[in-house]
């Protein structure tokens, strides 16, 4: 098995003054090397498109998630295993017709593109229903890349939140989910959590047309994947904390909650497929205090393969946060770039969900302040597309102090953009890694 | 580099094998005196006692680094010491020492290893090494001190050199020595480390013999030039920028080693002192190292006087050796 090769690097300041005791340190994880892509026989993929009755308003969604499909399965290598599933008020298997994967070849994909021809919308949206299926087609191959596109245009409303939260958390570190919502008439929070939960992005298709090459993109990047299941696991000395664990590119994900307790001061995070990609965290360990002059690894992190039935777990790489106290003004004041840049990135995807949902509340100050904080934070790290959402919704009078005025009239597709892509991050300033 | 200079006898520069306590040759115990101590215990964290220190050499309970064998060292040979620490700002301890008894006395060598070269504690731990291992050999065979100083400096130049890639890649250190004898004191040295006389009595003494405290090196250093041009004071010069400086050291860049080479008489008992700017930049009066170090026996004194450097801030390694002196007739003195 080709298996790209993983690099750990830790980028901090190590220094705290006396009495000092949180550390922080953005960890980043790279994957590189020759062929990067698992055997196709090792992945599965699941496409799942909305058939709600609201999909054939106007005409043009439904045939176009159909052409987006299509592709699709026309990216898929042979030998990948796959299934079409289509979803309204329940789940139902549009290609195969049994609730199996099938070997995609020339003869499979040209049945399934019949199949997808002869899809209707009618009924309800129940996006938990897709996902249990998803996951019962997932079952037999638990040991290679599994991914899911999933397709919505409208808000879930034929189950209850808890009914899909009860889904989310069975079927989360089962497969990787990204999802997708066309047209304006779906909750970006609640695609959000799906997301979020399945270790996938999410975005916005406000035009249907767009949807065909986004499909090829997703279904490619999932064909890159060379190993499936990546695990976070960070090591803290018995006296400290683990404040939180998030990755902050390329978007913004807090980790903190999905800790898996994995030894007696060692805890797991599920980081899902990785292909040839670096992702980057931010770690911040509660140290206690120590005398200046000793130095401590705050945290050791590795990134471990966990085994399958009758393996080993693998350690791919692994980088040590340190503590170090100091009298020394000049070092323990020193602030590590990265650090200050993805902590800012953090808060700009806080300040303009918060922003957004004051706007549409009503409160118009909140609104203001909130994404007036935001032009500023997204200027300070160069977060050029992040800037241009954020100009549609407010007029910008000065972006170095954050002095906005909300527009009158916004279009419900750029709101919603700018919702959606709140996350996403970029790095340092300069395209530094 | 570092293997040629372990496997010779620190007193007699013969050849010797891992594993043996004594050297074949002279009898010097080995592993003990001139190197610096074995790491506590394997696995025992020096912090909370866990057993569980890894091969990175973290504590798998509490996370703490483990102290470095050499982060604090000490060494001691009948009669004389020397401490060297890390002291609180660096990240390890560039300095090296090296002690050896001589007969009728003791040799010592302390290099200090430049910081803007690269490996620099490996630099000042060959020279120390190499400097103490020519000195006791020649010393042993009966060479006159002056002449042994001499030759054991520019032999540590050479050890210093060969580590060197490349004459931009050069490992360099300062390098001071002191031998000595029944009423007498021969020092050398390259850069600005320093020897010192801490006298017993104060009264004043003969011409050419040494009396009460006093310096006995004079810094190779921009400090030292402009003060001896009258330039600058010496207060003015120690708060230059430059005063660190320094004019001459051992490494493969240096154009040529020049050892200062002076021999004392001594008409009272006393101690020489042979240290790192570490210990003098906090005191650099004879009279005020002498007060620090009070009378304690030799071991005790060389801690005190680092403990001092530490609590003044520590901001570099320090490195102190105490070699007390006799006057002649047997008469033994502590400081």
């Amino acid at each position: 098995m080709s298996e790209p090769r993983f690099d750990v690097s830790v980028d901090q300041n190590k220094y705290l003054p006396a009495g000092g005791t949180e550390v922080h340190a953005i960890v980043s994880v790279e994957a590189s090397g020759g062929a990067v892509a698992a055997p196709p026989g090792a992945a599965a993929e699941v496409i799942i498109i909305d058939t709600s009755g609201s999909m054939s308003y106007p005409a043009t969604k439904l045939r176009s998630a159909v052409d987006a499909a299509v592709a699709a399965v026309d990216t898929l290598r042979d030998g990948v295993h796959f299934a079409i599933i289509a979803g309204n008020d329940t789940a139902r298997m549009v290609y195969p017709a049994s609730n199996e994967l099938v070997t995609a070849s020339d003869a499979t994909r040209g049945k399934a593109r019949a199949a997808l021809r002869k899809l209707k919308a009618f009924g309800g949206t129940a996006i938990g229903s897709w996902l249990r299926l998803a996951d019962e087609l997932f079952d037999a191959h638990q040991d290679g890349v599994r991914h899911a596109i999933l397709l919505t245009d409208g808000k879930n409303q034929h189950e209850t939140d808890e009914e899909l939260d009860a889904v989310l958390f069975r079927c989360g570190g089962r497969f990787v989910c990204d999802c997708r919502g066309v047209g304006t008439d779906w909750k970006v929070a609640e695609l959000r959590r799906v997301a979020s939960a399945l270790l996938g992005s999410v975005d916005i298709v406000a035009d249907p047309q767009d949807l065909v090459a986004d499909f090829q993109a997703m279904t490619e990047a999932a064909m890159g994947k060379a190993v499936a299941d990546v695990l976070l696991r960070v090591w803290t000395p018995q006296t400290a904390t683990l404040k939180f664990v998030k990755q902050v590119m390329p978007s913004v994900e807090d980790l903190t909650g999905r800790r898996v307790q994995s030894g007696p001061q060692a805890g797991d995070y599920p980081l899902g497929a990785w292909g040839a990609e670096s992702r980057d965290y931010h770690l911040c360990v509660e140290v206690a205090p120590n005398e200046v002059g000793k130095e401590l690894r705050a945290a050791w992190v590795k990134l471990v393969v966990p085994g399958g039935a009758g393996q080993e777990e693998r350690v791919l790489a692994s980088g040590n946060v340190l503590a170090a106290w100091t009298d020394d003004e000049a070092e323990s004041t020193r602030i590590n770039a990265r650090v200050a840049h993805y902590t800012g990135q953090a808060e700009l995807a806080d300040v303009i969900q918060q922003g957004l949902r004051a706007r549409e509340e009503g409160d118009l100050a909140t609104a203001t302040a909130r994404l007036g904080r935001a032009v500023q934070l997204a200027d300070e790290a160069g977060n050029d597309p992040i800037t241009a959402l954020l100009r549609k919704v407010v007029d910008v009078e000065d972006a170095a102090t954050g002095t906005v005025r909300l527009k009158r009239d916004v279009a419900k597709a750029d709101e919603m953009s700018l919702d959606t892509r709140s996350t996403k991050t970029v790095r340092t300033r300069g395209g530094g890694a | 580099m570092g293997k040629t200079a372990d496997a010779l006898c620190p007193a007699c520069a013969e050849v010797v094998y891992s594993g043996d306590e004594f050297c074949e040759a002279c009898g010097h115990r080995l592993g003990g005196a001139a190197a610096p101590p074995a790491p506590a215990a394997a696995g025992a964290c020096a912090g909370c006692g866990a057993p569980a220190v890894d091969a990175e050499g973290y504590c798998g309970v509490c996370g703490l680094k483990q102290p470095a064998a050499r982060d604090h060292f000490e060494v001691e040979v009948p009669g004389a010491a020397g401490v060297s620490d890390r002291g609180r700002r660096h990240s390890r301890n560039e300095d090296f020492l090296a002690l050896v008894p001589s007969p009728g006395g003791f040799a010592a060598v302390v290099c200090d290893g430049v910081g803007s070269s690269p490996d620099p504690d490996r630099a000042s731990r060959a020279a120390a090494e190499a400097g103490s291992a020519a000195l006791a050999a020649r010393l042993a065979a009966g060479e006159d001190p002056e002449a042994a100083t001499r030759a054991a400096v520019l032999r540590a130049a050479e050890a210093v050199a060969a580590l060197a890639p490349s004459p931009q890649e050069a490992p360099s250190c300062t390098y001071v020595s002191a031998v000595t004898g029944p009423g007498t004191v021969t020092v050398g040295w390259v850069g600005d480390s320093r020897a010192y006389w801490l006298a017993s009595g104060g009264g004043p003494a003969a011409d050419g013999v040494l009396g009460p405290s006093r310096q006995l090196t004079d810094d190779d250093s921009w400090a030292a030039i402009m003060v001896a041009r009258g330039a600058l004071t010496e207060a003015e010069a120690e708060a230059h920028p430059n005063a660190h400086v320094i004019t001459g050291w051992l490494g493969a860049d240096a154009e040529q080693v020049t050892p200062h080479v002076r021999t004392f008489a001594v008409d009272r008992p006393g101690t020489v002192l042979v240290c790192s700017d570490g210990l003098w930049n906090y005191v650099p009066a004879a009279d005020g190292l002498a007060a620090v170090a009070g009378d304690a026996a030799p071991l005790e004194a060389a801690r005190t006087l680092v403990r001092h450097a530490l609590e003044a801030g520590g901001r570099d390694n320090i490195t102190v050796t105490l070699l007390p002196v006799t006057v002649g007739n047997g008469a033994g003195g502590h400081v």
